[in-house]
């Protein structure tokens, strides 16, 4: 495997432009030419779908929901980024790609998230010209909110429903197309294998999830935007049908797969609460702009909140980072949390939560005021802990939410196999080792919208794709295995079932290589998950058949991937001898606990080859250079 | 206060579309009052497994009531008895020990069972297919603040915009119409200046779709406002038949 990130040449500020103007364009005419498969339709691949399919090309997209309109990325609450300064704070396109880079902790590459800044703005547009109903000031004009990592205004944002109405959006523009004949739309259809022919990603194989058909589909080109692997920790914000299996199968095929220990644990969820529970559920950032942070000064203080004076309490965010306060960083955010809690000072039955109390702003705003911003997530916290956060602080604790880490890609967001391209939260590219509030929507849509229409065309412009069909080899090799493998988790009939499995994977996730590791800790991990993944092998019980609707038999074929990739997490955490962004070892850190980078040493994008099933991968570095800010040691205080 | 309770339920067993289905009984013991009403059958579901039987099949993804994957009738009303709540955020504190819950999928002709609690509902994705959206290709848009839309406009759209396409409006209606989801698109749409070029011809195309896939009409018995777990108004039912008439009396399109 050789990594080449194709960066165009010249001054940073013009990459994009000259790339633009260099890569190779295919005749309008001869669009309709080319087949292109998506997976996915978050707001990576439906905007994708949409956009190649405006331009021409035959698109054929896969979702495993019902809808192409349920992919997790509806489920993002507070905002998407864009540099368009509307405030007159002094924003600009350099800015939010200075803020982006130094809260991934100088672990992402300078001219990818430069670009992401530059098409900032057209994703707004864009958004705005679809009918997205963004936020409004009483002019009319477009409103804004703040974030964290950032000192501007420069989040817009539909309530607390953004992912939502973004992703509308985009299916809208995806639904257009599927009218004019543009786009095959596949739902329900789950990728089980990519199939590479003479080196280059020709097709897909899918298991259609209603009647279970194993099914081939080939194309000139692949486009995977099937999101990230939180859920590799069972308990997450992502939705329960997440998975990495689709960029995994990729891996296994020849991708490069990089930093996949890069995990973000979100500061503000609801804390876990019950053995029994299933996932987790987000508190938006947006609410650390009103709201404060805060614990009881003395451990064990088992006072109602309201009782505790204000002498009492110790706002420990802003205490310890005056200039950024409430807002710093996720990863900064949630690490004090911990702290806190590690000391005793944690509240709830559990002792496992901070407060985030909105009392100072509803006396300051006023009730409508607050209810207007935030009403919908008041309104899903007392659904959920039947306490109303008008009167009582919220009660938050971290919990694992995005995945920085993923296939590996070039400047054109292609991977390590030719003609296979990778968006959104299924990339590594943008977000370096933690990644700033709003950038998420702010990246899958630059990736669908404004990226991908040109570097496909520069790849099928000027590449032979010799004609294939899917009675090839690789095509019906492709599906025995996937057949295979579906017979083979049918046929153990053992005795636990596949959660049982994944919430123990989870929890040794969430112990050994969450918000802080160790290398002790990882390396029993890494003994657990091959122990756990043996017994699953042997002892896992999956009901009914291959050829109906089989919900638990989805669920063992993810489980089945995560405990392969659940170590892989722990081989990267194991190799990075630092603590950047959301990695923390607890054995390089600065005095006041904060993350001690190694730039000398660890500069660089670990990507990993696969070698065979529990073989060790092979690590290849893509060592980043940084020519236009300077790398400091983060700080927001 | 966290308790348990016991419950007795009765949940629609159906192996395919084509096959018959009936109502089987399960008993769910020790439930937490903390757990979610899909946490219980995820339990149930456990035990299924364990006991060599086969576990009841439901859509869901999000479990934070955006998605609108999920959906039942619960004790005869869609996503359960709570205002505003899809199934997935109706939580176990809301039910008494002792209690029976039945639980069936949605029913409408539009919308087959796949199995058990699953049903197909691409229909509605072929009602956006007709004219739910604005005819904008990616990058022709202008600056986005050049044009000003009042906050109060924007706020209303965003009412309707808040539909979450799950189908409980359908499931609930006597006669399985899709109005009020048709109508939150074309209202979101048409109050928005980017959407007026096509509103005519939107309303038009989507109601005859709609009356094409077999969803019935609407009848006012405002069952789906009060069903809706985003609450939206059956307003937006009055502002599609502006649109439609409109368009009738306006347009040469009919």
């Amino acid at each position: 495997m050789r990594l080449d990130a194709k960066i165009p040449g010249g001054p940073l500020t013009e990459k994009w432009d000259r790339h633009r103007f260099e890569l190779k364009l295919v005749n309008p005419a001869n669009k309709r030419n080319f087949d292109v498969i998506v997976v996915g339709t978050g707001l990576a691949g439906g905007s994708a779908s949409a956009s190649l399919a405006e331009l021409g090309y035959n698109v054929k997209t896969f979702c495993i929901q019902d809808s192409p309109r349920r992919a997790h990325s509806i489920a993002a609450q507070g905002g998407i980024n864009a540099a368009k300064n509307y405030k007159n704070e002094g924003d600009s396109i350099w800015r939010l790609f200075y803020d982006t880079i130094k809260g991934g902790d100088f672990r992402a590459r300078e001219a990818n998230v430069y670009r992401l800044a530059q098409v900032s703005n057209n994703i707004i547009d864009q958004c705005v010209s679809q009918g997205v109903p963004f936020a409004r000031d009483y002019g009319g004009l477009l409103a804004n909110r703040s974030f964290g990592g950032a000192q501007v205004s420069r989040t817009f944002y539909a309530r607390g429903q953004t992912g939502q109405q973004l992703l509308l959006g985009a299916y809208s523009a995806l639904m257009r197309q599927v009218a004019d004949g543009q786009v095959t739309i596949f739902p329900r259809r789950e990728m089980l294998d990519i199939v590479v022919i003479n080196g280059q990603a020709r097709g897909i194989v899918v298991r259609n999830l209603i009647t279970g058909e194993i099914e081939t589909h080939p194309a000139h080109a692949v486009v995977l935007s099937t999101g990230g692997y939180a859920n590799t920790f069972f308990l997450s914000t992502n939705a329960m049908g997440c998975n990495v299996s689709a960029i995994f199968k990729a891996y296994k095929k020849g991708a490069g797969f990089s930093n996949p220990c890069f995990t973000q644990i979100h500061p503000t969820c609801i804390p876990v609460h019950g053995t029994y529970q299933s996932k987790l559920t987000l508190m938006s950032e947006s609410l650390r702009n009103d709201g404060r942070v805060w614990v009881p000064k003395n451990p064990g203080d088992k006072r109602s909140p309201r009782q505790i004076p204000e002498s009492e309490r110790d706002y420990y965010l802003e205490r310890k980072y005056p200039s950024f306060g409430n807002l710093v960083p996720r990863d900064v955010a949630s690490r004090s949390s911990k702290h806190q809690c590690d000391q005793g000072k944690g509240v709830g039955n559990t002792g496992l939560a901070v407060y985030l109390d909105f009392a100072d702003a509803i006396k300051r705003d006023g009730k409508s005021v607050i209810e207007q911003k935030y009403g919908n997530l008041f309104e899903m916290y007392e659904k959920i802990t039947a306490e109303d956060p008008y009167e009582t602080p919220m009660m938050t604790y971290p919990a694992v939410h995005y995945t920085m880490g993923g296939l590996y890609v070039d400047y054109n967001l292609m991977s390590t196999i030719d003609g296979l391209f990778v968006l959104g939260e299924a990339n590594f590219s943008d977000h370096g080792a933690n990644r700033l509030g709003a950038s998420a929507l702010m990246q899958g849509l630059a990736d669908g919208y404004f990226i991908i229409p040109y570097t496909i065309g520069g790849y099928l412009a000027g590449t032979p794709l010799p004609e294939i069909n899917t009675s090839r080899q690789a095509f019906l090799d492709a599906a025995q295995t996937a057949k295979d493998r579906t017979t083979k988790l049918l046929s153990i009939n053992g005795n636990r079932t596949v959660d049982y499995y994944h919430r123990k994977l989870g929890l040794i996730m969430w112990d050994y290589c969450g918000m802080t590791r160790n290398d002790h800790g990882l390396m029993m991990a890494r003994k657990m998950i091959q122990e756990l993944r043996e017994e699953f092998w042997e002892n896992v019980i999956v009901p009914g058949a291959n050829e109906e609707f089989n919900q638990s038999l989805e669920r063992a074929g993810r489980v089945a991937d995560f405990l392969e990739f659940g170590e892989l997490m722990i081989i990267d955490a194991l190799a990075r001898k630092e603590s950047c962004g959301c990695h923390f070892n607890e054995a390089y850190q600065t005095e006041e606990n904060e993350a001690k980078r190694d730039d000398d040493n660890f500069k660089y994008v670990a990507t990993w080859e696969f070698k065979g099933y529990e073989k060790e991968p092979v690590l290849h570095k893509e060592h980043l250079a940084f020519e236009n800010v300077e790398l400091t040691q983060r700080s927001y205080k | 206060m966290t308790k348990t309770i016991n419950l007795t339920l009765k949940i629609w067993r159906q192996k395919g579309s084509d096959t018959k289905g009936q109502l089987e009984t399960y008993h769910a013991g020790n439930i937490s009052t903390d757990m979610s009403f899909l946490e219980m059958i995820d339990i149930i579901n456990e035990q299924l497994t364990l006991d060599g039987k086969n576990p009841i099949s439901f859509d869901h993804d999000c479990r934070e009531g955006i998605c609108g994957m999920c959906g039942a009738v619960v004790n005869g009303r869609p996503h359960g008895s709570e205002k505003g709540t899809t199934l997935c955020q109706l939580h176990m504190r809301h039910f008494s020990d002792g209690d029976t819950v039945v639980i069936e999928p949605w029913r409408s002709k539009a919308f087959p069972v796949i199995k058990d609690l699953a049903v197909d509902r691409s229909a509605m994705d072929q009602i956006i297919q007709a004219g739910g959206y604005i005819s904008v290709n990616t990058g022709g848009a202008p600056e986005a603040n050049t044009t000003p839309i009042p906050q109060e406009t924007a706020e209303i759209a965003m009412d309707a915009a808040a539909c979450i396409g799950c189908g409980a409006c359908v499931a609930s209606c006597p006669n399985a119409s899709a109005m009020l989801f048709a109508g939150a698109k074309i209202s979101h749409l048409a109050l928005l200046p980017q959407g007026k070029p096509e509103a005519a011809k939107r309303a038009l195309a989507m109601v005859s779709k709609m009356d094409g896939l077999g969803f019935g009409n609407c009848a006012n018995e405002r069952e789906c406002e009060a069903e809706c777990p985003k609450e939206i108004s059956i307003t937006n039912i009055a502002r599609l038949n502006r649109e439609f008439i409109k368009a009738g009396f306006f347009s040469s399109i009919m």
